[in-house]
């Protein structure tokens, strides 16, 4: 029997091997996959054992940790937060964190390496560490506004200063309050958050740079800058403006939303095209410089790119490999063309900034636990769309559009300002997105916006101007008037 | 402490016991001392209860020294390692919860620390008692076909009306005033010594052989019997208790004891391929055996339910990483069953792999230092019911720990005496005492034991 019993130790003790051997591999191998595995509440635990960095505007927090006398040291509260919601995201025991507080997890929570100094005296003092901290480029009188014109309203937002690319507003509508994913209440977090997801409006989604729609008239301004940079056209240039075109290669008509005609003898200018937002002769435009030139300037401004400020925004898309009648769609924002609002507030800026677009961001500053400064983001161009004379032609045709064209509700005091309004299809049977990119003072540029409204409204061309131009205007008249 | 046999001095290395015994109570002290320090939260009552298990140990080592003095050393230290860390990790589990209890403003809870400790004396009682009582472990044999209906009846006490309790989906508890007991873990003992006086005698009988297939030995049809009555009860378990772990533990400890008795590999083989089929035949039939298996696959998958536990164990166990947290450092209150089943993830959380190798080790030492007994008794009752009793302890610490560490699909079984729970404390007492005497026949010197054997009828 010895040797049966034996071979009964052996095994057992065989076991016990496998246990370690699978032990090592749970608890070293697997392990820092297993750590930072979504929804382990461990690393937010730890998180939240020290104080973690505040997210500021030019001197107030919108975002910071305050002591708790709970287990979890320190509580995450933000200022404004439905307004501010698309930028700093959640700070969540459940669902971990979104938008900046997981973009610059590193630096808030104190893990960067350019701590590496501050924690060793923390740890030598003896003190908890302590979080950096990030300052946003955002103006807050235009980030409140825009949340403000925007409230009840389904849409997005974006201000950029045309000159750096800082971004200046960047809203959603509607949002949520971070607040009640953030408190140390897992219960009452899954409910919020269970009740968020339902709702059809979708609040957790960040609007302006996730959700690429038909961008509609306002896309006209890459087929205008295309036209002028070509060489073949100017302001001034008379084109075809007929109250409806048969596209070639089929029988489908495409007609102007006012039902008529641009212009006496079916002719008009680019400038009036511009201004009165002429689908005929931008269809027209689009043919005779092919996909090909309109897709390369839409690239210039930006299309294709996906950019992180660091929060990520979806590539606009225009599509290739068209057909003519797809061409002419695509050459007034309709077919294939996509664009997020900060892409369409970044040909704003291109044309605001004599033709340079610049690279957008939204961390103006990175600062140590003491709130000293150990970064200072330097603006950067991003590409030049167009020559700084075709950036001022087509600036004085944008100004056309909102005095005596159809931006009419985009107009302010004692300020030139140059926009577009722009309404697009989508599903037929539902009601267009209204479309509004702006910028202004037209002469020096402080602002460049881009407002969407989803399913804005059914008036056509008007909807663009009577309900995104109002918004447009609130948030550069917040900018300019200091 | 040396005993006087015929004239000679023989070493029973009863000192050695007592040193390890302090050091196993002082590794308790120890890692008592961390939490309180880590938490902030010490409170004096902790020391009445360290003090306290400190001295019942020295009892039962007094009992040893004089009942049984020539039995295994290392075997109680060990055991006593294991109980004094699973006191340690109860208490900082208490910490956790009170700590819980004042940031939500609710009511203090009753630590569990003190009422583990009243069963760990209850335990070492029956220790003691057993120390006392069991003279020479082949009284048992008559024991046999007793222990075995005590076995099935506690086994399936749990079914009963009004007194079986079920949590968690398995039926494996009784109520009986106002405490909960586990039958099962006492049934494990009985139907241990069950099936080792039963295979005593069946043993040549089960190992003869007809033909071989496939160049194994096939047992004779006839003698299948008592293998698929063991099969049959595993089943029964596994169906009306919803317990995977008991039905693999009971059935492989059986396996283990027919292996040994018989030496014919065949009916191991026999008895994994029939555990194959139950297998099977478990996974489409039951609802919650599919669930189980789908869950140990892709925990991940449904990471918030079914696969919840097993996933915050994992979380657990890689915060733990290679050296741990530390005592009272980690979050192994997040764990659902730290106390109880998941108590590895909480000690491989703050101890790391390395305490849990140590861990590990211990049950290592348990398991050869019974087999050590197995194979130096001289009878073949003690023969099995030492492999048999070690198997038990090894079988179920492989179950439970292979279970929260994702190598098995996950059942419940407490952690030998590390878990928090009355009835698995108890009963795995009563296989160290059963075990010591064991170890204490084998290692006596002859001359002492055939002036002892003259007193065993057999």
């Amino acid at each position: 029997m010895n040797r049966q019993i034996n071979r009964v130790t052996g095994a057992l003790v065989f076991l016990i091997l496998l246990l370690i051997g699978n032990l090592s591999y749970v608890q070293v191998f697997e392990a820092s996959q297993l750590r930072s595995q979504q929804g382990n509440q461990r690393i937010l635990l730890a998180e939240y054992s020290r104080q973690r960095g505040p997210i500021l505007l030019a001197s107030q927090a919108i975002a910071e940790s305050t002591p708790t006398n709970d287990t979890l040291k320190y509580l995450r509260t933000y200022t404004n937060p439905e307004a501010y919601a698309p930028i700093t995201g959640f700070y969540s025991l459940v669902y971990g964190a979104t938008g900046l507080e997981q973009k610059e997890n590193n630096i808030l929570s104190g893990n960067d390496s350019r701590f590496f100094v501050d924690r060793l005296q923390q740890l030598l003092a003896n003190r908890k560490p302590k979080g950096g901290a990030i300052r946003l480029t955002i103006n807050d009188r235009a980030q409140r506004a825009a949340y403000k014109a925007l409230r009840g309203r389904t849409g997005a937002v974006v201000a950029i200063n045309p000159k750096t690319g800082a971004i200046l507003a960047l809203v959603s509508s509607p949002s949520f309050d971070p607040n009640l994913l953030s408190s140390h209440d897992a219960k009452s977090i899954q409910d919020s958050y269970e009740s968020l997801l339902a709702n059809a409006d979708q609040p957790m989604l960040n609007r302006p740079l996730a959700m690429t729609l038909p961008p509609g008239s306002v896309f006209k301004l890459v087929t205008a800058a295309a036209a002028l940079e070509s060489g073949k056209y100017t302001p001034d240039t008379v084109v075809p403006g007929p109250a409806s075109i048969t596209l070639p290669l089929t029988d489908k008509e495409l007609g102007n939303w006012t039902g008529k005609a641009c212009g006496p003898d079916d002719q008009t200018t680019l400038t009036q095209a511009l201004a009165i937002s002429c689908n005929t002769a931008f269809a027209s435009i689009g043919m005779e410089l092919g996909a090909k030139a309109i897709e390369e300037q839409a690239k210039k401004f930006g299309f294709e790119t996906s950019f992180a400020l660091p929060l990520i925004a979806a590539a606009s898309h225009f599509p290739t490999k068209v057909d003519l009648p797809q061409t002419a769609m695509s050459a007034i924002g309709q077919f294939d063309v996509r664009a997020t609002a900060l892409q369409m507030a970044m040909v704003a800026a291109g044309i605001a900034n004599q033709g340079v677009v610049m690279k957008p961001f939204l961390i103006a500053q990175v600062l140590g636990p003491d709130l000293s400064v150990l970064q200072n983001t330097a603006p950067q161009a991003q590409q030049r769309a167009m020559s700084p004379i075709n950036a001022t032609l087509l600036t004085e045709m944008m100004v056309n559009v909102v005095t005596n064209g159809t931006g009419s509700k985009a107009r302010l005091p004692n300020v030139r300002v140059a926009g577009k309004t722009g309404t697009a299809e989508n599903t037929p049977g539902e009601s267009a997105h209204a479309w509004f990119v702006s910028f202004a003072p037209a002469d020096d540029p402080e602002v460049a916006v881009a407002v969407f409204l989803e399913h804005g409204g059914g008036a056509r061309e008007v909807s663009g101007n009577a309900l995104a131009g109002p918004i447009a205007a609130a948030v550069m008249q917040a900018v300019i008037s200091k | 402490m040396t005993e006087l046999v015929r004239g000679y001095r023989v070493s029973t290395r009863r000192s050695s016991e007592l040193g390890l015994l302090v050091a196993a109570w002082l590794i308790g002290v120890f890692a008592w001392i961390l939490v309180d320090g880590a938490t902030g939260l010490g409170s004096l009552g902790g020391w009445t209860a360290l003090v306290s298990a400190g001295l019942l140990m020295l009892g039962a080592h007094a009992a040893v020294r004089w009942q049984m003095p020539f039995a295994d050393p290392i075997l109680f230290p060990a055991v006593a390692a294991l109980n004094m860390l699973g006191l340690a990790m109860i208490h900082r589990l208490d910490i956790a919860a009170e700590q819980r209890a004042v940031a939500n403003g609710t009511a203090s809870p009753t630590p569990d620390v003190y009422l583990q400790i009243t069963w760990m004396t209850i335990g070492l009682v029956l220790f003691i008692s057993v120390v006392f009582a069991l003279q020479d472990h082949r009284k048992l044999q008559r024991l046999t076909w007793t222990s075995g209906v005590a076995g099935l009846l506690l086994l399936f006490l749990p079914l009963l009306p009004i007194i079986g309790t079920e949590v968690n989906g398995a039926r494996l508890w009784i109520t009986l005033f106002g405490f909960t007991f586990q039958p099962g873990e006492l049934a494990k003992v009985a139907l241990t010594i069950f099936f080792a006086g039963f295979l005593v005698l069946r043993r040549h009988s089960l190992s003869l052989v007809q033909t071989k297939v496939l160049g194994f030995d096939v047992p004779r049809p006839k003698d299948l019997g008592p293998l698929v009555a063991m099969w049959l009860v595993a089943l029964l378990v596994l169906v009306l208790e919803r317990d995977l772990g008991t039905s693999l533990l009971f059935f492989g400890m059986f396996i283990v004891l027919l292996y040994v008795a018989t030496a014919r590999r065949s009916w191991v083989l026999l008895g994994a391929a029939l555990l194959m089929i139950s297998g099977f035949g478990a996974y489409h039939a039951f609802g919650h055996v599919h669930i189980r298996f789908a869950t140990w696959l892709h925990p991940f998958d449904d990471a918030t339910g079914t696969g919840f536990q097993i996933v915050q164990s994992l979380y657990g166990l890689a915060n733990g990483g290679m050296f741990g947290t530390g005592w009272g450092q980690g979050y192994p209150q997040l764990v659902p069953f730290a106390k109880t089943d998941f108590i590895t993830s909480a000690l491989g959380e703050e101890l790391g792999l390395t305490g849990l190798v140590a861990i590990l080790l211990l049950y290592a030492i348990v398991i050869e230092r019974g087999a050590r007994a197995a194979v130096a008794t001289r009878d073949p009752f003690g023969n099995l019911l030492a492999i048999g009793l070690s198997a038990v302890l090894g079988l179920q610490t492989f179950i439970v720990i292979a279970g929260v560490t994702k190598l098995i699909p996950l059942t419940g079984l407490t952690t030998p005496f590390l878990s928090y729970g009355g009835s698995s404390l108890l009963a795995n007492y009563l296989i160290l005492a059963i075990l010591m005497r064991i170890s204490n026949s084998a290692r006596q010197p002859d001359s002492v034991k055939s002036e002892n054997m003259s007193t065993v009828l057999m």
